[in-house]
């Protein structure tokens, strides 16, 4: 108890830093691990860039409200949601009517949906109003900023998604193995594609302020590929990438923060790979191919 | 018998496949009707289009023409139609075991956000036992041989309890301890009742194990009994190369 008491009063922030960013790599894990099963880990790729112009669009619409001076959080994220929407479905909609492959599709919605936000954004700079001050803070993140109500918005977050993943665990399994297996017996495949995608959005939303956008897709993947070397059971796996995932996070902050006040989201995936890369060289010297 | 009065469990008429934003067509106009309690088979040169034919009547291929399940849509018959996919159209280095993938045949019955019990289970393993699989429950499905990964598919298929079998070269790469056990099964399933449809590469099993013949080359150029449809006639028109 003394640590805990401890952890609160005298590191109070550094505290709610370390919670706040295990939840988001916890989440993180936890849904990367069905978009790497699915082998649509590019797609992140996409939706993640996809959020750029909401935040612009976001940012403008909360200043014409008049809504904390353009950075009304919540809106922000509803737009960049919105915007993460469009670019999936872009996205799909180039692959379903197109001979072009979904790789081709994601890098061409990805770099025009991160050329209209850094247009948004640059336009925003050049307006005389508003609080512009910390908006790049989406692009590569800010940890030192979080406070209680952004723990308690992951805390809920996770919990919310981590209740979907375990009630729909055998459907989003089966949607990755066999899509066509899940078609013929009639068990909501479309339903199940909404699901993952809502859960990636929703993830990638929550992480944007926190690791920032570039970032949020290796917290994605990386932590999901890591806990594939470690067993050779979905279950298993998807515990794993969770755990993966807030390690990477708790390790990231303590390097940025003990070291040499590094940038966290760079800390963050730094540490991610380097548990990746551990463990594939536990698993090459442990003569198993990976 | 009295079985040509039954509903048929798998009626096609006109059946026509075209490739995706191809002009040209992969199947056309295929007409067949697959009679309760027998075992039809699939046969024709490779590129013949009998992958196609199987995936259009199943609608996972666009298609015209018509297909009936027991004189009604494939939505209304979903779970009583079991599919076992070419061997090469799976991921096998998904961290899935021989018994997740068994338990998959389950799911209509588990529902929707039911939890899978050990209930579930003990079923499952029950399907596993007929293919003779149950001591490679827990077995990763890459670690299996050939044969083995073919059978887990076919637990699957009985897991599901199903009426209509449609199966992709069951027959391509397995041993023939699998082979032998297959077909032991397909006769199973017969006497129970069951139909199945399945495409094979083996012209010389053909009249031994099948009651009924689908000779495919992008159109049907034979069906009947064995006898009928693989007169030396119909094999040479099936397996010369088409005019253009």
């Amino acid at each position: 108890m003394d640590i805990i008491t401890s952890l609160l009063t005298e590191h109070y922030n550094a505290t709610i830093v370390f919670f706040a960013t295990a939840l988001l790599g916890l989440s993180a894990g936890l849904v990367g691990c069905f978009l790497v099963l699915r082998k649509q880990a590019l797609i992140s790729d996409a939706v993640t860039h996809a959020t750029l112009p909401g935040i612009g669009i976001g940012f403008l619409l909360s200043l014409h409200f008049g809504l904390n001076d353009g950075k009304y959080l919540p809106l922000l994220l509803l737009c960049s949601a919105i915007t993460a929407y469009l670019g999936a479905a872009a996205v799909q909609f180039i692959t379903n009517k197109t001979r072009l492959s979904p790789d081709t599709a994601i890098a061409s919605v990805m770099s025009f949906f991160y050329g209209l936000g850094l247009l948004l954004l640059s336009i925003i700079q050049n307006i005389d109003a508003g609080n512009k001050a910390g908006l790049n803070s989406f692009l590569l993140g800010q940890v030192s900023g979080l406070r209680i109500d952004n723990l308690i918005l992951l805390g809920a977050v996770s919990i919310f998604v981590v209740c979907l993943v375990v009630m729909n665990f055998k459907n989003l399994r089966l949607l990755c193995f066999d899509k066509n297996y899940a078609n013929l017996l009639g068990l909501k495949v479309k339903t199940t594609e909404n699901l993952l995608l809502f859960l990636m959005i929703l993830v990638i939303c929550t992480g944007l302020k926190t690791v920032g956008l570039i970032m949020i897709i290796a917290l994605l993947i990386i932590p999901a590929i890591t806990a594939r070397l470690w067993t050779q059971r979905s279950e298993l796996m998807a515990a794993l990438a969770a755990f993966f995932g807030a390690l990477s996070c708790i390790g990231g902050v303590y390097l940025s923060s003990a070291l040499y006040d590094l940038p966290t989201g760079s800390t963050i995936v730094l540490f991610a790979f380097a548990l990746f890369t551990v463990s594939l060289l536990i698993r090459i010297i442990r003569g198993a191919d990976a | 018998m009295s079985m040509d009065n039954a509903i048929a469990p798998l009626s096609v008429k006109n059946l026509s496949c075209r490739y995706a934003r191809q002009d040209n067509y992969a199947l056309r106009d295929i007409s067949f009707i697959a009679k309760a309690g027998t075992i039809t088979g699939v046969l024709g040169p490779n590129g013949a289009g009998k992958s196609t034919f199987l995936k259009s009547i199943l609608n996972l291929l666009p298609h015209e023409g018509s297909v009936k399940f027991f004189d009604s849509t494939l939505a209304k018959n979903r779970q009583k139609i079991a599919y076992i996919p070419q061997r090469s159209s799976v991921d096998w280095d998904f961290p899935v075991s021989a018994l997740d993938v068994c338990l998959m045949g389950l799911y209509p019955r588990i529902g929707w956000l039911r939890r899978i019990s050990r209930v579930h289970k003990e079923e499952a393993m029950h399907y596993l036992e007929q293919v003779k699989l149950q001591d490679f429950a827990h077995r990763q499905i890459g670690a299996l041989s050939g044969g083995q990964q073919q059978r887990v598919f076919m637990a699957r298929a009985l897991a599901q309890q199903a009426e209509l079998f449609l199966l992709d070269e069951p027959m391509a790469g397995v041993d023939q301890k699998t082979q032998t056990l297959l077909f032991d099964l397909f006769s199973d399933l017969k006497q129970q009742g069951k139909t199945m449809l399945i495409i094979h590469h083996n012209l010389q099993a053909a009249s031994a194990h099948f009651d009924h013949i689908l000779l495919l080359n992008q159109t049907l150029v034979a069906q009947g009994t064995p006898e009928q449809a693989l007169s030396e006639d119909a094999i040479s028109r099936a397996y010369s190369p088409i005019e253009a």
